[in-house]
């Protein structure tokens, strides 16, 4: 991948900052997302929510359904790969996807190796609970971070903690002296240049949104005020009483997550949320999956 | 005259303010350059910051769909159109130039319609096919252009001005105080000349 497919892909996902991305599984619900005002979709067989209540093996979607979802949207689409599965990537990478995530919530395909993402012209989103994965899926040719969090929950804990460590991790470099460096990058395992850039700029190279555990508008706005430059929200729209309205309302917050008054307003009669589980409560973190 | 030089700014109106369109999508890169040049602004994001007094607009790049939706739903669009079509300058970058046309060719929806052009959405493909290039803009050389799932023009009335072609396709215009184009200046922020022409030839002339 030249130099310049990697700047362009990093631009793109400047374009999606102030976003919301929508997880959905039909054309109806990625139009219902696109009129809500979502910047792009992410397409996939079954949300978080379902993968996680059915268990067995999580897969890519069939790319009748992706295509089905491109044709249905003038927005971006996304798409899931499993973690180490190249070859799911190269068919997305196939069906023109503009950006692929290599995610935590399909099951995992290798428990070593992340795709060599530098090998692909479409750009990849990868899920990171701290300054350490972050850096080191950039380094692999991840062109955009979002929290894990954990997803198919409703529960933001997860979400909260892993964005506070990414930003804790930033300002921690900001804070060392050069020379401190060389062993800060040991530590993380990461590239000597990658930790540089973040003690110059006080911020990854790449847009970072928040991702896994949205609910609610307000769940919105708490994670751009701890530094998401967006939000993906799966389950939390789709699993509620009134996805549009949700949707809707999820998209304004981010706008104006700094007006309270205004999320007061957003906030009323929404219907439903999703029922959500505690995340202490579940047995399989997919948040572990792929460090 | 071609002209390869710098364009150096030559006079900011005493207190001028501009107003960045702070919805969704890539506001802050263009507030980035405004600070390079040391040009005052805030940003908009409801009603109220829209009712202010200001000089210029800025309608950054992003997703114009949802763009579009939070102006209607934020209650900006009827204040702003009228600011626009009564001589307001305002610049819109790729989904900045989708909310200015009049038409879009492969879209149903329309936003400001307030420049005569008519602009195709998505133009280029998805994202395998956004590029970077080097080409003209008017009289400079050597302009900077990053084309992200950008538009083109299509067809350009008669009152509208074209600045930049490249492949034959329309990617810079200008109508009386719209400027559009379909690349993102503000994706290449060592280069301002775009946003110069803006606050010089247009935001410094209303």
């Amino acid at each position: 991948m030249s130099e310049n497919r990697y700047e362009l892909n990093k631009n793109l996902a400047q374009m999606l900052k102030g976003g919301v991305i929508m997880d959905v599984t039909t054309p109806e619900q990625a139009k219902i997302a696109e009129a809500a005002g979502a910047a792009a979709v992410m397409a996939l067989e079954r949300i978080p929510a379902d993968i996680r209540a059915a268990g067995g093996v999580s897969r890519m979607s069939d790319p009748k359904m992706i295509k089905g979802i491109q044709q249905a949207v003038s927005i971006p689409v996304m798409a899931k790969a499993r973690i180490g599965h190249f070859v799911e990537a190269q068919i997305l990478e196939a069906l023109e996807i503009d950006y692929i995530d290599e995610s935590e919530v399909l099951s995992p395909a290798d428990d070593t190796y992340h795709i060599d993402k530098t090998k692909f012209k479409v750009p990849f989103v990868c899920g990171a609970r701290d300054l350490g994965e972050a850096l080191r899926r950039i380094a692999e040719g991840a062109s955009m971070i979002r929290t894990k969090g954990e997803a198919g929950t409703g529960d933001v804990i997860q979400a909260v903690r892993h964005m506070r460590a990414i930003q804790q991790g930033i300002r921690e470099i900001v804070s060392l002296r050069d020379e401190e460096l060389y062993n800060k990058a040991k530590e993380l395992a990461v590239p000597y240049h990658l930790v540089q850039y973040v003690h110059e700029n006080g911020k990854l190279p790449v847009v970072n949104f928040s991702a896994g555990g949205v609910a609610t508008p307000a769940d919105a706005a708490l994670m751009v005020q701890l530094g998401a430059e967006g939000v993906f929200v799966g389950s939390g729209i789709f699993k509620s009483g009134d996805p549009e309205k949700r949707a809707r309302a999820i998209v304004k917050a981010v706008t104006n997550y700094n007006d309270p008054k205004i999320l007061a307003e957003l906030s009323e009669d929404l219907g439903e949320a999703m029922v959500g589980i505690n995340a202490d409560e579940i047995k399989v973190l997919l948040a572990e999956r792929g460090v | 005259m071609q002209m390869k030089s710098r364009y150096f700014l030559l006079s900011v109106v005493f207190d001028m303010k501009i107003a960045v369109a702070a919805l969704q999508g890539a506001f802050l890169e263009h507030e980035k350059i405004l600070d390079k040049l040391g040009i005052d602004y805030f940003e908009i994001r409801k009603k109220k910051d829209a009712e202010k007094d200001f000089d210029g607009l800025i309608l950054p790049g992003g997703e114009s769909t949802t763009m579009g939706k939070l102006l209607n739903e934020l209650d900006l669009f009827d204040i702003l159109k009228s600011k626009i079509e009564n001589g307001l300058p305002v610049f819109g970058t790729c989904a900045g130039l989708i909310l200015l046309a009049k038409e879009i060719s492969n879209d149903d929806k329309r936003y400001f319609g307030t420049m005569d052009i008519t602009v195709r959405r998505n133009a280029y493909g998805r994202q395998l096919g956004s590029f970077g290039t080097i080409d003209s803009f008017g009289n400079f050389e050597d302009v900077p252009m990053v084309f992200i799932r950008a538009p083109y023009i299509e067809q350009a009335g008669e009152g509208v001005q074209i600045l930049s072609v490249v492949d034959g396709k329309i990617v810079a215009a200008r109508q009386n105080n719209q400027l559009v184009t379909a690349f993102h200046p503000e994706l290449v922020g060592d280069n301002t000349l775009i946003h110069e022409y803006f606050i010089n030839e247009i935001v410094n002339q209303h």
